[in-house]
């Protein structure tokens, strides 16, 4: 059972602050390290691989220091999100200098291979792969001494839906095993599909750990702001301000719509269709205003 | 102290297609010049001196060691690539070691054999002048390796500041100023080969004590601290 502990870990370049005081516990099984673009999961990534030095805090596997620990890597894996690997090798070449510098042979190699089911292209080049078959390398040359924490840096980004599920099926083993795998991503609909327990980072900061579905229902019920336009706005308006599941309606002239705050996304989804019928009121315009991941997130952290 | 997998790495990726080309133009350079050389000007020990000299060991030789030395390592650290030796339980030092004696044996191949060729082309190795600046190119392939290597660590410039050194110092400045021909990995390398041979055509401005001294701390010094400086090589994220 492998544990990887980040313990107040803040991480600045110059004066930018990249990852800010984050402490979390990644355990055993899929966790999911969720976040916009830019939110620091690589660098924080970087940390627990021990690419980075924390500016303050520290990052321990089991109690022992990652940074400038080389004998670590006996019980890590990584996938980088980088391309970059030694593109004049063959994948049947690259698996096994991999497996060699772990003190391990050709054997160890071939069935690193035979996981990723990467074997009928061994021993083409890797500068001919796709981005998914390189994926797959990648991963094989991680997995190829048996670690027990395994850290991937957005490892579906470029890969087609087969290849995706491939690769999920074969995390989600991994976690059934017992052993610890971290990826990041920052496309909620992946971290759903793989990781029960996720930690979400905003702009440097853990704004969420825990439950995948609670996270999601606390980033459902928040409050979602629409853009309305109907036949008549006014009597919609006042149809929906009576109903608990809206917290707030403005009528905008300029734009000739509603701007509808809700604070119960379920209800007011049933709700408006019903009580544009009811009223004989034609809907127009229904669009969500702030759907964006980024407000989801800035949501997050706020809460 | 020595890793065979990341020697082959090494090997594959300093010796690919391109950079074998970029390695060799120099040396086939030499070798033409010289079979021209004696070609128009028949045997003379002057002249094959100071082709040796001037072009072998003051250009080609330093060249040879920024392409060998920067090339071990600038590449794999720029495009990321040398995550994939950093994530194993190899210690540092012997990475860094490994790809030094990959780029000594690269540079060595690559400039104190074409010396020795276009020596014997040249004049035969009359008076031992081939045989001495050979000897100067093996001693100057060793300490040109470890300082490319740390700059090729330290330094996404590295190639720049590695040509920088090799021909606006030890060319320019060393034929200006005499003090910078004591800081120069050239003279030291001469002043080994003037004791190997004992002729009287290679000449240093430095004395063998000094040079060897400096010779042994410069290639010293600079292994260590690429050694010191990979430990704490920091990966920064594509974000």
């Amino acid at each position: 059972m492998t544990t990887l502990t980040i313990d107040h870990v803040s991480r600045w370049f110059g004066n930018v602050v990249a990852v800010n005081d984050i402490t979390m516990t990644i355990g055993p099984g899929v966790t999911g390290l969720l976040g916009p673009n830019g939110a620091g999961k690589s660098t924080l990534i970087n940390m627990m691989g021990g690419f980075l030095a924390p500016s303050t805090g520290t990052v321990t596997l089991d109690g022992r220091q990652v940074w400038r620990n080389e004998a670590i890597y006996q019980h890590i894996g990584i996938v980088p999100e980088r391309e970059a690997m030694y593109d004049f090798l063959t994948g049947r070449e690259f698996v096994v200098a991999n497996a060699e510098l772990h003190g391990l042979g050709a054997k160890a190699a071939q069935k690193a291979l035979a996981t990723v089911e990467m074997e009928y292209a061994q021993d083409r080049k890797i500068s001919t792969y796709s981005k998914g078959m390189r994926q797959r390398v990648k991963m094989a040359s991680a997995l190829v001494h048996n670690p027990s924490l395994l850290l991937l840096d957005e490892p579906f980004n470029g890969m087609d839906p087969r290849q995706r599920m491939q690769l999920m099926a074969l995390l989600r083993k991994m976690g059934d095993e017992g052993r610890t795998v971290l990826f990041s991503s920052h496309i909620l609909e992946e971290v759903e599909q793989l990781a029960r327990h996720i930690e979400v980072v905003v702009a440097g900061r853990h704004a969420a750990s825990g439950d995948f579905r609670k996270i999601r229902r606390l980033m459902t019920d928040r409050p979602h702001r629409y853009l309305v336009r109907s036949s008549d706005d006014r009597a919609l308006a006042a149809a929906l301000i009576s109903d608990s599941s809206t917290s707030g309606i403005e009528v905008d002239l300029a734009e000739g719509a509603l701007r509808i705050q809700a604070v119960d996304f379920g209800r007011f989804t049933a709700l408006l269709p019903r009580v544009a019928r009811d009223h004989g009121i034609r809907l127009l315009t229904v669009s969500p205003s702030d759907e964006s991941l980024e407000s989801v997130f800035s949501y997050l952290v706020a809460a | 102290m020595y890793d065979p997998t990341v020697a082959r790495l090494t090997y594959r990726a300093l010796l690919g297609r391109r950079r074998a080309l970029i390695l060799s133009a120099l040396p086939v350079l030499l070798i033409v010049i010289s079979v021209i050389v004696r070609g128009l000007v028949g045997t003379d020990d002057q002249t094959a001196a100071d082709l040796l000299g001037g072009l072998a060991i003051a250009t080609m030789v330093p060249i040879i060691g920024v392409i060998a030395g920067t090339g071990a390592i600038g590449p794999e650290i720029d495009d990321g690539s040398v995550v994939y030796l950093l994530s194993k339980p190899v210690k540092r030092p012997t990475i860094i070691f490994t790809k030094l004696i990959v780029a000594i044996a690269v540079t060595m191949v690559f400039s104190a054999g074409p010396t020795l060729i276009a020596g014997f082309i040249l004049n035969g190795n009359g008076q031992q002048i081939a045989v001495a600046y050979t000897v100067a190119a093996l001693v100057a392939s060793i300490a040109y390796a470890a300082l490319f290597l740390l700059l090729g660590t330290v330094s996404r410039h590295a190639v720049v500041f590695g040509l920088v050194y090799a021909l606006v110092w030890e060319a320019l400045f060393g034929s200006l100023v005499s003090g910078a021909r004591t800081l120069s990995v050239q003279q030291w390398s001469l002043a080994v080969a003037h004791e190997v041979t004992g002729g009287s055509m290679v000449t240093s401005d430095v004395g063998l004590p000094t040079a060897t001294v400096l010779l042994v701390v410069v290639t010293v010094l600079a292994t260590w601290y690429a050694g010191q400086k990979l430990r704490s090589l920091t990966l920064a994220g594509e974000e």
